[in-house]
């Protein structure tokens, strides 16, 4: 793939993406104070000294949003690497095998989208002992059922294509013809669905954490930041506002590489490239 | 389907109420199902909860003093049937926090949430259709291009972060909008639309997004379909097109959209109650989920689930009743 070839608002998207990355990887290195030290008075306004200014416990913005960022990143991204691995993997299962298996999954799926996403998470939440492990999985088997339609249609599409009757005809077996003939062929429609999914759990969490429910303070993330401070909207304090935009801006930039790829998705299919 | 088939045969002459009724028949058996796993949940991990209650240090005789207390030591199906009878009947038992019953505290917040929900609605469904219209007219032109970017950037926003921008502008400093949304029993209808005004343009701008860009892809998929073709090399004009031959085509999956939104919004409302400190069905649920008060998150889990089933089943039915291919499944 040429570099020219990617659009300019894929560019914006992956910088971003970057941005972010690099204060979550190397947060203690970047931040001027730590996420948990009070440093100044409460609600602070901007400064040398505190570049956003302080929070509702007088900790610096700016360390927390960094500090933030590694949190909110490595939650939604293990939740997005575990919904997305158990989707493709049932939904492949469901197509390859067909039959009763294939009724049980799909049924079962059926139900569980039958549910809003948030009502259940709060239902499971409210049964379920707070802590990050839980919440990664809740987060990630809700999810998995949109990732388990998309897979096990786009396996339905493939596994009918004369390559995939090759191989079974040639003897391979169903791991085989998974992973080395429909997986390489499915990649770019599922790689859009990767980043859409992700964008999702980055909001998902970010409302659950925003409702009290998600991580739980003292640990930073985004989500909760927004709820600490959001006492502070009543007397004209927007530090509310910053970690609210910098979740906007992360997903936006994360919706910027997907609709990038999803456009290269159907441009590789030909036809009038919409549809 | 075979029975289908064998109906037709047989000189049936209503075989779209027969679809409609065995679309019903589902709805009611998915309720059912969702009901047993909202209940079931609990069940799944009896002795555990008890504990998670009350925190890790609570000794076995509080513990087993709670469960007594709730009820949680009675077999499971016949709490479940206690429960679902009572449900029906509009009593979804005691709340364990407030000691009252639920459906008291249910009844106000639910008809609270459904105005906040139908203003919203009543606002963005016309505004969407209108600009997936506008979009798919001047496609890939300005207009199109300017609506597209800045819905992608409406459905990256999260709803408390649109909430919050239109508090501090519109509500703290330019102090036209009241905050918190404070509405009671006894408010006239004006006073109540003013002091929404503020957490419906929240929920309109989070849900126009989502629908717009459905209307405009549902309406693409039809541009672009060969019969549309023809009648652009008739030389018939853009508009006329989009209105005489796309959209009694459309009519369908754009129908649908809308009733999926509906869905959509019906949960929007939960954040956006919070945000404006709305007394909704939302906040309710969110609280009772903080403090684990399981009765409340029971009923409202289950009260938010029939109200998507039900219009989940409405833009089925519609799809059924406005496509007419889709009364014979092959």
């Amino acid at each position: 793939m040429r570099l020219r070839a990617i659009p300019a608002g894929a560019w914006i998207g992956l910088a971003g993406i970057a941005a972010v990355a690099i204060c979550a990887i190397f947060a203690p290195l970047i931040a001027p104070y730590t996420d948990r030290q009070i440093v100044g008075g409460v609600w602070e306004p901007a400064s040398a000294r505190f570049l956003l200014g302080t929070d509702n416990l007088g900790r610096d913005l700016l360390s927390r949003m960094i500090y933030g960022a590694r949190v909110t990143l490595a939650v939604a991204l293990a939740a997005t690497i575990l919904s997305f691995g158990l989707g493709i993997l049932l939904g492949f299962a469901a197509a390859v095998s067909g039959g009763l298996i294939d009724a049980v999954l799909s049924r079962g799926n059926d139900l569980m989208m039958s549910i809003p996403t948030l009502i259940f998470a709060l239902v499971a939440l409210a049964i379920l002992p707070k802590n990050l492990f839980v919440l990664v999985l809740v987060m990630a088997v809700l999810d998995s059922t949109r990732v388990f339609r998309i897979g096990r249609a786009v396996a339905l599409d493939v596994a009918v294509m004369d390559f995939v009757e090759a191989a079974r005809l040639r003897g391979e077996g169903p791991l085989w013809i998974i992973f080395r003939e429909i997986l390489p062929n499915t990649l770019s429609p599922l790689l859009s669905e990767f980043g859409l999914r992700f964008a999702f759990a980055i909001l998902f969490l970010s409302t659950l954490s925003f409702l009290g429910l998600g991580i739980q303070p003292p640990a930073a993330d985004w989500g909760g930041m927004v709820k600490d401070n959001k006492d502070g909207i009543i007397f004209g304090i927007s530090a509310a506002l910053v970690p609210g935009a910098a979740i906007a801006a992360l997903v936006i930039c994360v919706n910027l590489v997907v609709d990038w790829l999803l456009r290269r998705t159907s441009s590789l299919k030909g036809g009038r490239g919409d549809g | 389907m075979p029975s289908q088939t064998a109906g037709v045969r047989r000189g049936d002459r209503h075989p779209l109420a027969r679809l409609v009724v065995r679309r019903l028949a589902l709805s009611i058996a998915l309720l059912f199902a969702v009901s047993i796993l909202i209940f079931g949940g609990l069940e799944a991990m009896p002795g555990d909860f008890a504990t998670t209650y009350l925190g890790q240090s609570a000794t076995p005789a509080a513990v087993a003093n709670l469960r007594a207390q709730l009820g949680l030591d009675q077999p499971a199906a016949t709490r479940y049937l206690d429960w679902m009878a009572g449900a029906l009947r509009g009593d979804f038992g005691t709340s364990w926090a407030s000691r009252g019953p639920v459906s008291e505290q249910i009844g106000q917040r639910l008809s609270n949430s459904l105005f906040l929900a139908g203003v919203a609605a009543a606002i963005s469904v016309p505004l969407a259709i209108l600009l997936g219209v506008v979009s798919v007219r001047f496609r890939d032109r300005a207009p199109d291009r300017i609506i597209n970017l800045a819905s992608l950037a409406a459905i990256s926003l999260p709803e408390f972060f649109v909430g919050y921008l239109l508090i501090l502008f519109f509500a703290i400093r330019l102090n036209l909008a009241t905050f918190p949304a404070t509405v009671h029993e006894g408010m006239g209808l004006l006073e109540r639309l003013r002091v929404v005004a503020l957490p419906v343009t929240g929920l309109v701008f989070v849900v126009l997004a989502h629908m717009m860009r459905m209307t405009r892809a549902a309406l693409i998929s039809v541009m672009s379909s060969p019969y549309v073709e023809t009648a652009e090399l008739k030389g018939l004009s853009a508009l006329r097109i989009i209105l005489r031959h796309a959209a009694p085509n459309a009519v369908a999956p754009i129908v649908n959209v809308i009733a999926l939104n509906l869905a959509y919004l019906v949960v929007g409302v939960v954040v956006i109650e919070v945000v404006f400190v709305y007394p909704g069905m939302g906040q309710y649920m969110v609280d009772a989920v903080t403090v684990r008060d399981m009765p409340v998150v029971q009923a409202c889990g289950l009260i938010f689930a029939a109200i998507y089933i039900f219009l989940n089943m409405l833009a089925d039915i519609i799809a059924i009743v406005a496509n007419p291919r889709l009364r014979h499944p092959r």
